[in-house]
């Protein structure tokens, strides 16, 4: 028994060492040495100086101006409050793209919940860049929006409405890109829906407003937190959607970081926000965990 | 009648009016963009906005670049050697943690397996970047390799353990009560009924390592440009038809996978 | 099964083994986007049997950082940086010295004053191949000024603002705005840059994108009317059928620059990148780079193998009385002052 139990051990370890070493070595590896390079001075044309240094993380909010003087920048806020709005925006709005078409998914015979569930999750196995660039056909001058309203009328063929290179276009690119990532979640909730509690709601009059807030929102909320959170957490992040979309004139965080590793050659700087964001989507993460394992104590108090 | 009039309140019960109109949006939302890139791909006109007339010139013209073609040649060589391996460590990971009882190192190696999921893609690509620039690694396609293996591992993971959590242990504990060894058992029982796990984890893989595009836009160096790095620095051009071309071959691709894994997991469903 | 397994594995060991053992007889070259010519590429593979595989990028700065980044190898045998930027990769020891360049069989075409040119005096790291400026570009029937204040493009009237379009990266942008208040490239007093800042800032309200690629497209579509522009690749837009397409050369001036070929640390095919480099230099092949590209070159000779097109472009011609300034390697502390002000300007 006792040899087959070391056996077991063994077995176990020699079965999780190829992840342990593949996983350690390079992913927690490339973070580890990161987190080293954002303490680092940086080298003017790229690279860093080996030399301790604060001042990747100091330049987030201070920043020594040309003058050489340290003075307080708001600048780098102001990216990551764009970034929480918008990405707090493309939330909202997959919430209430998705949330309707998740209910009533969820609401078909298996056969049709089958094949519909798996045309929300095709885009989401398609490459994302092309899908955001499929938008500049769309929106871009001259492109599917503006040519319609020149053959209604609407708009003459010298102006333009202005779509492309706004906060609005980057906007419709990041809730194209993560929807599916929000009616999954909400989806897989709502199945599990016992849809006796609303008839038993509507033998006691409730309305129809009522079931939904009293029972249909209530009951998806697991849903509708974890897939906020898929679709909050990559936006924070994109770097494609500003890039193609916005016109490279407004910084997402995403953007700034993959700046500083392209024009700006800032490499502590970037590593710095790298970590900023990193610890961001860990307390996320963390609030997330935590409130699962309240509705999971809730659910079982029940 | 009485039966049909209570059908017609369940129903009245479910069905909020509107919902299924506005899923029809939804979906169009989500598929209209690709409709109009790919039919925009049969544009013959030089400029892609303009539409001239029907044609498969720049699907023929994709067939004479050849950087398209070695970007493509790169892109299957990293997704044939990515996917594998990602699927073999993803396969030894799920057998020790679902079979392996509780064990301390358990937590760990659930989380060391999610973790290229939590990250965002960005911090990774990033990271990577300054691991291989700072250690001097560069092995060319290795390095896509490596990084793409990583991020793999999860999307390989997570139907083989599936697999295995739906399987009857009993069947392997019949095995062995039938005197048949250990590693017998796993040939003659575990690992058939695992395969179809396998090969949906590898076809997983196999597409999140065809579409990466910011890991590898980071990572790549010379020779080793992607087909969705090289759609990139072609749309940074200018959208023309030849990128709606190329871009609706991989889309057509990555769809036709998933369609062939989601078959194959029907069939084994039921 | 097992059989086919095997093949299968067999087949992707031969293309590790096509793509990585048998390197030689190949040549990565890494360029600006739009800037080498497929009939230049197919004549080369045609005369050599090497194979070239281009990528592309879309500053000086972005190959700068790629080759930092490449931690001594970018797999790259071959980049093409501005004048500037060799000298800050032979400072920061990113290229390859290569030996015998005076030697080759092509390098006697080369201009005498393009010979030994100041960013490499010995001639040990690059060979010619395309000169031109930097400046901006307008649709002239949209627009009704002349292009001969550096002003009309910092602060855009308002029959433009909003369709205009700068450059993704500072180098240009910057010296174009140095040229524009007047003061020095690769200033270090502050005040200078902080009105360049200034001038910038104003600017970006009118911008509607920050980009070097698909510039010919964009002013094609009229998505804009003004764009930072460089003078050759503004002639190929001509060509391309936007007939109006105005290159400015404002009475402050353009800014020069000078593309060379050059080595990355660590190129692998070392004998096929001197090959292309040789190549390059012949009269014949420079003028089919110059034919494509729109740009002038140090190849006197080339003028017998121009196309009338390009015998004939007039972006290109700089009217008399017009400075071309070249951009300089700036030392580091007013590279960061750049680099700061583009910081600035971006979020």
């Amino acid at each position: 028994m006792n040899i087959q139990g070391e056996n077991k051990t063994q077995n176990r370890i020699l079965s999780l060492l190829p992840l342990w070493i593949v996983i350690g070595i390079f992913m927690i590896g490339p973070l580890l040495v990161m987190a080293t390079v954002s303490l680092m001075e940086s080298n003017v044309y790229g690279g860093v100086h080996f030399k301790f240094s604060l001042s990747g993380y100091q330049q987030i909010l201070f920043d020594t101006n040309l003058f050489d003087e340290i003075e307080f920048n708001p600048a780098y806020i102001i990216i990551i409050a764009r970034s929480f709005v918008l990405a707090l925006a493309a939330t909202f709005l997959s919430l209430l793209i998705g949330f309707p078409a998740a209910y009533y998914i969820s609401r078909q015979s298996n056969r049709v919940k089958n094949i519909l569930i798996f045309l929300v999750t095709i885009p989401f196995w398609t490459n994302l860049l092309i899908r955001t660039f499929a938008w500049i056909i769309i929106l871009g001058k001259g492109g599917v929006i503006e040519s319609s309203f020149n053959f209604l009328g609407l708009l003459d063929k010298e102006s333009s409405l202005n779509l492309m290179y706004t906060n609005t276009a980057i906007l419709i690119g990041l809730v194209y890109s993560y929807l599916p990532l929000m009616v999954l979640p909400i989806y897989a909730s709502l199945e599990k829906m016992d849809v006796r509690l609303l008839e038993a709601a509507t033998d006691l009059y409730s309305s129809r407003i009522e079931l939904i807030r009293k029972i249909i929102f209530p009951l998806s909320m697991p849903g509708i937190i974890g897939g906020s959170i898929l679709v909050f957490v990559p936006c924070l992040g994109a770097f494609i959607a500003p890039d193609l979309l916005g016109g490279g004139k407004k910084l997402l965080l995403g953007s700034l970081i993959q700046f500083q590793f392209s024009y700006a050659r800032n490499w502590p700087f970037g590593a710095a926000m790298a970590m900023f964001l990193l610890a961001l989507v860990i307390l996320i993460l963390i609030f997330n965990a935590k409130l699962n394992r309240r509705h999971r104590k809730y659910e079982a108090q029940r | 009648m009485k039966p049909k009039d209570k059908k017609t309140k369940f129903r009245y019960v479910w069905n909020f009016p509107g919902f299924g109109g506005w899923t029809a949006i939804f979906f169009g939302f989500l598929y209209i963009p690709i409709f109009v890139l790919v039919c925009y791909s049969f544009n013959s006109s030089k400029f892609a906005m303009i539409w001239t007339g029907f044609s498969f010139r720049w699907y023929t013209k994709l067939f004479s670049n050849d950087d398209i073609q070695s970007a493509t040649i790169n892109s299957l060589i990293i997704a044939f050697s990515a996917a594998p391996l990602a699927t073999i460590i993803a396969t030894f990971s799920a057998l020790a943690i679902v079979r392996g009882g509780e064990f301390r190192s358990r937590e760990l190696s659930n989380g060391l397996i999610t973790l290229p999921l939590m990250v965002p893609e960005i911090v990774t690509a990033v990271a990577t970047l300054i691991f291989f620039a700072s250690l001097g690694i560069n092995f060319g396609l290795m390095n896509v390799i490596i990084a793409h293996t990583v991020f793999c591992i999860p999307f390989a993971y997570m139907p083989i353990k599936a697999a295995l959590e739906a399987m009857d242990p009993n069947l392997e504990l019949a095995a062995r009560d039938l005197y048949s060894d250990k590693p017998s058992t796993f040939r003659t029982i575990t690992l058939p009924l695992l395969t179809p796990g396998i090969i949906s984890g590898f076809m997983l893989a196999f597409v999140i390592s065809i579409d990466d595009f910011i890991i590898t836009l980071m990572v790549a160096g010379g020779g080793s440009t992607t087909l969705p790095v090289y759609i990139y620095s072609m749309v940074k051009m200018g959208v023309s038809p030849e990128v709606n071309a190329v871009s609706s071959l991989m889309l057509v691709f990555s769809i036709f996978i998933v369609t062939l894994y989601w078959i194959f997991n029907r069939k084994i469903n039921n | 099964m097992k059989e086919k397994v095997i093949k299968l594995l067999v087949s992707i060991s031969l293309l590790f083994a096509s793509s990585s053992l048998m390197a030689a007889g190949k040549l990565n070259l890494y360029n600006w986007a739009d800037y080498t010519p497929d009939a230049l590429i197919d004549k080369f593979e045609a005369e050599t049997g090497i194979q070239v595989t281009v990528d592309t990028y879309d500053s000086n700065e972005t190959l700068l950082a790629k080759l930092q980044a490449g931690g001594g190898s970018t797999g790259y045998d071959l980049a093409v940086p501005s004048q500037h930027f060799v000298e800050i990769m032979i400072k920061e020891g990113l290229i390859e010295k290569i030996d015998g360049i005076t030697g080759m069989s092509n390098y006697k075409y080369v201009a005498e004053q393009f010979q030994g040119p100041s960013f490499d005096p010995t001639q040990e790291y690059s060979t010619p191949w395309q000169m031109g400026s930097a400046s901006w570009a307008y649709r002239a029937d949209s627009y009704s000024g002349n292009g001969s204040s550096m002003m009309e493009f910092f602060k855009p009237s308002d029959e433009v603002c909003g369709k205009v379009a700068v450059f993704k990266s500072p180098e240009e942008v910057v010296n174009m705005a140095h040229l524009a208040l007047g003061s020095n490239f690769c200033s270090e007093d502050p005040n200078e840059m902080q009105a360049v800042m200034d001038l910038l800032i104003e600017q970006k309200k009118c911008v509607a994108v920050y980009s070097s690629e698909g510039i010919n497209e964009r002013l094609m579509s009229g998505e804009v009317i003004m764009h930072a522009h460089w003078d050759g690749y503004s002639q190929v837009g001509k060509w391309e059928g936007v007939d109006d397409l105005t290159y400015a050369y404002p009475k402050e001036g353009v800014v020069g620059w000078f593309d060379s070929l050059v080595m990355p640390k660590g190129a692998k095919n070392v004998e096929e990148a001197k090959a292309f480099m040789n190549f390059v230099m012949h009269p014949e092949n420079m003028a089919i780079l110059s034919n494509f590209a729109a740009y002038a070159n140090a190849i006197p000779e080339s003028v017998n193998y121009l196309s009338d097109d390009m015998k004939n472009a007039t972006n290109i011609q700089v009217p008399d009385g017009i400075p071309v300034k070249f951009g300089q390697a700036c030392n580091k502390e007013s590279q960061a002052l750049v680099d700061k002000v583009w910081t600035k300007l971006m979020q």
